[in-house]
């Protein structure tokens, strides 16, 4: 497991030196389940380099420290903005997006080392890159939509004050990057994809499931969301360990909403339970 | 009917609203993308998505009126008619992504707030936070996903689309590669819609997405689409030079008072504060007193490109100049500019409120894209646009046949019949210039108008007749043969070459990005753009030898790399070769050679064919302006009807 980080913007830090060279560590593997193995390689730092640009470096210039040709370190990135979430990779021990991880801020002195692993709740798909599709297959299983009549003209949506607005876009600013996940410790490694539906789900789909509830017309979904979040993987699971809050890029208030989840699912287990 | 099936390529804005809309009409889709449909590109956009609405609409903004800004925006290039129609439905589309939960920011009533944008005097841009292209993504993300656990929609995430499929002279399916397994295959489809997006990566470095390398469009060209306008390529004036991506910085800051400057001492290397204000070039100030640092984006972008390329004044030697508000209050500048001073912070790790942001203009977006026609629809001039504003001028011109037809088979179909075109990846409505916010837009609009003509196509067209299930194997098998032999050629280079820039595909990749950069985007001339052939064809046979570092059957991305260049190398001449054929300037194509717009010669449409050897033959066709009259560029003069829009480039008088 990987210990919690804030990644709010730093205090002055040490300067970096100019034209150094930095060591990256990076624990690599051929592909899923196979052996993995450390492969060191220094690269140059032009000014504003990121994990990311290093990594390109790397991919056009694939020898090691010892002077070994090898192939490119494959990893995974989109936006390089840090809001699609793809780059998601433990550096220096700690989960956080690799395309906005400065090299000044990490290593700004000549030979200083940065590691680079991938995340360890996700199966590796090679070396850096994992697969995370078990995030979003479990959006399927709490319904994390909102059940509209289609895509034809119907009018315009509900009205919605304000502050509720407020509340559902912190929420809905979440990239599915997995950063709270491989923070949590009861979030595990699960391979195979039968056992998604009975598996934890993570403080990310309880957010979500906070986010759907809240939509005048996604409370529609609601019983259905709570019922699969009372069952096993469901917010019971959760140890209320907070990791996952303080890891989170966009600062989603994730305990807040598993909380919140918490007492629905309370809620209508008592209402199903007089129900009959 | 469920013997048919569409293909949709691409999880942006444009593919899932294409996707849903199809899927709801019931036809199963199997929707493609590099990577999940969720990371996709859209996720980029921060500023808004345009649209009439009540409010603009009592002030005397109508559909017309957004109409009419979008085609001069573009400098009359686009075909005028898909233009009407996307700015009629805006409205309509707007309301449907409210439907679906897009948290759009609300007044204190709870209606939805709007803000001022380029190119518009109303306000007419919607917006979430500071990330409408992600909550909009979001939104069509999950109504897919629904989609999907309804069995109306199978996702082939990291799948790459590489070529498709043609029989008895339509389009028939793909060929895709599995980009973990390395796996490739045919796909059957009675349509295939192409929303691949945008080819910032042709330039190296963009402030696009990794992967919007242009390859899938380009792959659908040398197959024999006609690609159009390859030559509008959008640069944005203000962008952080990064390593790895040129990150958007947005004019708000010029406009709250940033001051553009270089030193005028060539190659001082001193910090920027130590450096004495007469010693300090305010070289917009100087050359425009009137506007100085808030001229219009286009200017600004070719003074900040001619003081660092041509003149090689560039803070540090490099392509770079100050933006600076650090002579501002820093509480004033959290308040006003907080969101985007910490893109700077997060990115740059300097405080913009005391240290000058470095700033470089940056390609940004393609207007050109594969050539798509439209059948035009039967609006009449007596039966105004729905909810038009009574009294304001009529919304259409005289004769009847406004518009597009909704649900003509046709819309947005490129030549290749059966294979449709939505989103950046088409040419279709933003002409020589996009307005900003305008291109999410086009993205859902394509989804939810054109994704009907898609669902006509497959029921009454040739589909109707022959389902794709029942055709035969061998143009599927030969398509697969092809791809497959080009990736074995690709690996066994592995083996065979030594490690060496001239072939090396990252090597290759940049090198042209750079030549691009240079030659293809804010300035361009006759010789450069020549010379710059010269250069593509070099290129080209440097590619043809390359060496790969990588021959991994799982997960190779270098592969995927290394193919791509190919594409982009292919598109890079299109764009070269359309920017040499266009001898004026309109719009973000500016010529010093040809200052001036040319309508005579040049109110056209480039159309680029492939030929076999991957080179390209352009022609210029017609395009239908039949609604306003292209208007003399009169730089502001008050009489002019486009004068408000226009007062800005009153300063432009003074460049070329
Ligand atoms: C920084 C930035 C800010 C912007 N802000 C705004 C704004 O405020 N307002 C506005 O209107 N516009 C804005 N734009 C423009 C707008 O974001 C894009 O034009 C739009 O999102 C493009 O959407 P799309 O659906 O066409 O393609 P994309 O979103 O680019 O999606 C392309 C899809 O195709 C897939 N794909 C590509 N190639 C292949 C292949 N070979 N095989 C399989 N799949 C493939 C990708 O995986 C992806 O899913 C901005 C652009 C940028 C760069
Ligand atoms: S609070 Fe719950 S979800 Fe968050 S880290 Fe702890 S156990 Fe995991
Ligand atoms: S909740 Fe935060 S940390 Fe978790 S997946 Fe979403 S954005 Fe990432
Ligand atoms: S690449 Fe998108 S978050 Fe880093």
């Amino acid at each position: 497991m990987t210990s919690p980080t804030d990644n709010a913007p730093h205090a002055p830090r040490r300067a970096a030196t100019p034209g150094r060279s930095v060591i990256f560590r990076i624990l690599r593997a051929d592909g899923p389940g196979g052996a993995q193995r450390w492969e060191e390689f220094k690269v140059p730092i032009p000014a504003g380099a990121n994990v990311i640009s290093c990594l390109q470096w790397i991919a056009a210039n694939p020898v090691t420290t010892s002077g070994q040709r090898t192939t490119p370190v494959a990893w995974d990135s989109g936006c390089l903005e840090e809001v699609c979430g793809a780059c998601t990779m433990v550096i220096n021990g700690k989960v956080r997006q690799s395309c906005s991880c400065l090299i000044d801020e990490y290593a700004p002195g000549e030979g200083d080392v940065i590691t680079l692993e991938p995340m360890s709740k996700f199966p590796v798909v090679r070396d850096l890159w994992v697969d995370r599709s078990r995030m979003f297959h479990t959006l399927q299983r709490i319904k994390a939509w909102v059940p509209i009549d289609g895509t034809y003209d119907l009018g315009p949506g509900p009205a919605e004050r304000p502050a509720d607005q407020e509340t559902r876009y912190v929420l809905s600013t979440c990239m599915t990057c997995g950063c709270c996940l491989e923070a949590c410790p009861q979030y595990k490694l699960e391979r195979d994809p039968e056992n998604f539906d009975t598996a934890f789900v993570g403080a990310a789909a309880l957010s979500q499931a906070r986010l759907f509830n809240a939509h005048k017309t996604g409370r529609d979904l609601k019983p259905d969301r709570l019922e699969a979040l009372m069952g096993p993987g469901g917010v019971n699971d959760c140890g209320n360990a907070q990791n996952c809050v303080q890891v989170c890029p966009k600062h989603i208030p994730l305990t807040e909403s598993i909380a919140a989840i918490g007492r629905a699912v309370t809620i209508h287990a008592f209402a199903r339970f007089f129900r009959g | 009917m469920s013997q048919h099936r569409v293909i949709v390529v691409g999880g942006g804005l444009a593919g899932l609203a294409a996707a849903a809309r199809v899927a709801e009409a019931g036809l199963p889709v199997d929707l493609f993308s590099l990577v999940p449909v969720k990371r996709s590109h859209s996720v980029c956009a921060q500023g808004g998505i345009n649209a009439c609405n009540e409010v603009a609409r009592q002030q005397g903004y109508s559909e017309y009126e957004h109409f009419d800004e979008t085609i001069y925006g573009g400098d009359f290039l686009a075909d005028q008619h898909p233009v009407l129609e996307m700015a009629n439905m805006a409205p309509r589309i707007i309301d449907l992504l409210d439907r679906m939960g897009v948290p759009f920011n609300r007044t204190s009533e709870g209606q939805r707030d709007l803000r001022l944008f380029g190119g518009s005097l109303f306000k007419r841009t919607h917006f979430a936070g500071a990330t409408t292209g992600q909550q909009l993504l979001y939104a069509l993300d999950e109504q897919v996903r629904r989609g999907e656990s309804e069995g109306k929609i199978t996702k082939y995430e990291f799948w790459e689309f590489l070529w498709p499929v043609q029989h008895d002279g339509r389009c028939v399916g793909i060929v895709a590669q599995d980009m973990r397994t390395m796996q490739i295959r045919a796909f059957r489809a009675d349509a295939v819609v192409m929303a691949t997006g945008g080819c910032g990566l042709v330039f190296g470095k963009s402030t696009n997405s990794i992967i919007c390398t242009g390859a899938a469009a380009a792959r659908c060209y040398q197959a024999g689409v006609w690609y159009a306008n390859p030559e509008m390529i959008q640069v944005h004036p203000t962008a952080i030079p990064g390593a790895d991506k040129l990150r958007l910085m947005s004019e708000s800051a010029r406009g709250e008072g940033g001051r553009v400057w270089v030193p005028r001492k060539k190659g001082d290397s001193r910090p920027p504060h130590d450096i004495p204000e007469p010693e300090r070039w305010y070289f917009l100030e100087e050359k425009y007193p009137a506007y100085g640092n808030i001229v219009p984006r286009d200017i600004a972008t070719r003074e900040i490109f001619d003081v660092c390329v041509n003149q090689g004044m560039g803070v540090d030697g490099k392509n770079q100049v100050y933006l600076d508000l650090s002579h501002m209050d820093a509480d004033y500048l959290t308040r006003k500019l907080g969101g985007i001073l910490e893109i700077y912070e997060k990115f740059v790790g300097e405080d913009p409120r005391h240290v000058p942001m470095k700033i470089f203009p940056a390609v940004h977006y393609s207007m050109g894209g594969l050539w798509t026609q439209y059948v035009k629809g039967s609006y009449a001039p007596a039966a105004p646009l729905p909810k038009h504003k009574s009294g304001a001028r009529p919304p259409l011109g005289a004769e009847p046949g406004q518009g597009m037809q909704p649900g003509a088979p046709t819309n947005m179909m490129t030549n290749m019949p059966g294979l449709y075109a939505f989103g950046e990846v088409n040419f279709a409505y933003h002409g020589a210039n996009r307005l900003g916010a305008n291109a999410l837009l086009s993205c859902i609009f394509d989804g939810v108008f054109c994704g009907q003509s898609v669902v006509n196509f497959v029921r009454d067209g040739a589909p109707g007749k022959a389902p794709a299930a029942g055709l035969p194997a061998g143009p599927y098998d030969q398509v697969v043969q092809g791809e497959s032999d080009k990736v074995a050629r690709l690996l066994s280079s592995v083996s065979k070459g030594a490690a060496d820039p001239a072939t090396n595909p990252y090597i290759i990749g940049m090198e042209l990005g750079e030549e691009m950069t240079a030659a293809c985007t804010v300035v361009r001339t006759g010789p450069r753009l020549e010379q710059c052939l010269r250069k593509i064809a070099d290129f080209r046979q440097r590619y043809a030898a390359a060496v790969l570092a990588d021959d991994a059957a799982w997960s190779n991305q270098a592969l995927g790399y290394a193919r791509a260049v190919g594409d982009m190398i292919a598109l890079a001449e299109a764009i070269a070769k359309g920017a040499l054929t266009r001898c004026e300037s309109r719009g973000a194509h500016y010529r010093t050679d040809f200052p001036e717009r040319d309508d005579a010669r040049f109110m056209k449409t480039t159309v680029a064919r492939c030929d076999a050897a991957g080179g390209s033959s352009l022609t210029l066709e017609p395009i239908d302006a039949s609604l306003i009259a292209p208007t003399a560029r009169t730089y502001g003069k008050k009489d002019d009807a486009h004068g408000k829009k226009d007062a800005p480039k009153a300063a432009m008088a003074g460049v070329s």
